[in-house]
């Protein structure tokens, strides 16, 4: 099992590798869907630091859904999803792999710039190493929560507003204790308990996604 | 005597059955509703604090219960129907959405017309507001996928995945969205400590209550007839059972 999670993780990340252009597309969405945001509000200073842990979230939350539509829809076209419905390894854990190369692919490039970003926005030293932790903590939840809309979503008309309109509510909690989380660390309340809870969530999601995905992609290409 | 439950989980005897009881709740569901609002807006008595504005409780609070509750029971039919395989289980389900949507959308409304005499404002980012706010959108994802799928077989299976999905994630947004409140603002309105109630108000929300029930149950039905006519129009007992359709 674990050498068909290694090749499934190792082939979607070579395949990547070999499409640059769609990787980074997702990262320079959201750099620029940050960099927006001074010229929706002004360049105020005192107003963008306390924007600036919210806005990263919430562009991180649409990167995630840009990149999802793209998860499973090339195998699907292709065949190679309905090879992959009948090996003998658990669906679930081949959906596991997948969405860790998504994870690998868009994820964590964000976690890697979201520090850059929030020095645009006057972040502290400290909120941005609470920021890169919340972040971490959190894509990965993004990732698999939104692999159960991407398949649910499969090959269906309108399917990129669908999957936001399905994913983008679920969001609400990761997106709550991400982003509060820097707010409460700077006013002294201390993040132990929403690092705790993005653990929870992210444990959670990695136990229930997986299942609810591989049951949703049976559904939908069957 | 054994009964046998599953009979009316074929479409061909809950057709009629349906067809039996949309009257009786229709007019359930008129009487309570009349009485209900009789009560409420002439009958209960006009509160002390917030004078005659809080009379639209009586139709906000039934109607925001039902949006909650219909969830539930919308979610518990999906996964029914992915369990069992049932057909008329996701029928079921697929027809309490609309009506769910709309109180939610009622509760909503409503309140921001009761909050702003009351609060003075419209809006206000409250756990309740919110929770609810988040309700219509997971009522709108469920109603858009199942509409977005032609092979009825594959819209009912994928809208019981997304409520059991949604099922599992209510209880984690809404307990997200009350900390979140409490963290970002103090408690600038509490409406937690109700005053005592008169009894003729609890009387009229327990009317409209019902009232709501009732009539959720006939517009389940007489959607859940549409369901079948369309996904039956093939079988020959349909045209045994609707006078006028050959």
């Amino acid at each position: 099992m674990f050498a068909a999670v290694r090749s499934v993780l190792i082939r979607d990340l070579m395949l990547a590798m070999r499409r640059r252009a769609d990787v980074l597309a997702t990262l320079i969405f959201f750099v620029i869907v940050v960099s927006l945001f001074p010229f929706g509000v002004g360049p105020d200073a005192e107003l963008l630091r306390v924007l600036g842990p919210g806005v990263i979230w919430v562009a991180a939350l649409l990167a995630a859904m840009l990149s999802l539509g793209r998860l499973f829809a090339g195998d699907y076209s292709d065949g190679v999803l309905e090879q992959l419905l009948l090996t003998p390894q658990p669906l679930a854990a081949l959906a596991l792999a997948k969405v860790l190369a998504h994870w690998l692919l868009s994820g964590l490039p964000l976690v890697l710039i979201a520090p850059v970003l929030g020095l645009q926005y006057g972040l502290s030293g400290e909120a941005l190493r609470i920021l890169v932790i919340t972040l971490l903590l959190g894509t990965p939840v993004l990732s698999l929560l939104g692999a159960v809309g991407a398949a649910l979503t499969l090959g269906l008309r309108g399917g990129g507003v669908l999957l936001s309109l399905l994913v983008l509510p679920l969001y609400v909690p990761v997106l709550i204790f991400g982003a509060g989380a820097v707010d409460a660390g700077l006013s002294g309340m201390g993040v132990e308990g929403h690092y705790s809870l993005l653990a929870a969530f992210l444990l959670g999601a990695l136990i229930l996604a997986p299942w609810a995905t591989a049951a949703a992609l049976r559904i939908s290409v069957e | 005597m054994a009964i046998n439950w599953f009979k009316y989980s074929s479409p061909a005897s809950f057709y009629p059955l349906a067809g039996r009881m949309i009257p009786w709740a229709m007019a359930v569901g008129v009487l309570t509703g009349v009485a209900g609002l009789y009560v409420g807006f002439f009958v209960a008595p006009t509160d002390y604090q917030q004078g005659e504005s809080y009379r639209i409780m009586f139709i906000h609070v039934p109607a925001a219960w039902m949006s909650m509750f219909t969830y539930i029971v919308m979610a518990v039919w999906a996964v029914a129907g992915l369990i069992w395989n049932t057909r008329l289980s996701s029928m079921m389900a697929t027809a309490l959405a609309p009506t769910g949507a709309m109180f939610t959308f009622i509760a909503l409304w409503t309140g921001a017309l009761w909050g702003k005499p009351t609060w003075g404002t419209y809006w206000v980012w409250d756990a309740r507001l919110t929770s609810e706010l988040i309700l219509l959108f997971l009522y709108i994802g469920f109603i858009a996928l199942q509409a977005s799928i032609d092979d009825p077989r594959r819209a009912a299976r994928a809208g019981g995945l997304l409520a059991l999905v949604g099922l599992v994630n209510v209880p984690i947004i809404y307990w997200s969205v009350k900390w979140w409140n409490t963290l970002h603002q103090g408690a600038s309105i509490s409406f937690a400590k109700a005053p005592t109630m008169a009894a003729e108000m609890l009387l009229a929300l327990l009317l409209v209550t019902l009232a709501f029930w009732a009539y959720t149950i006939a517009v389940a039905l007489m959607r859940v007839r549409c369901e079948i006519l369309e996904s039956e129009r093939q079988s020959s007992w349909i045209y045994e059972t609707v006078e006028g359709l050959r």
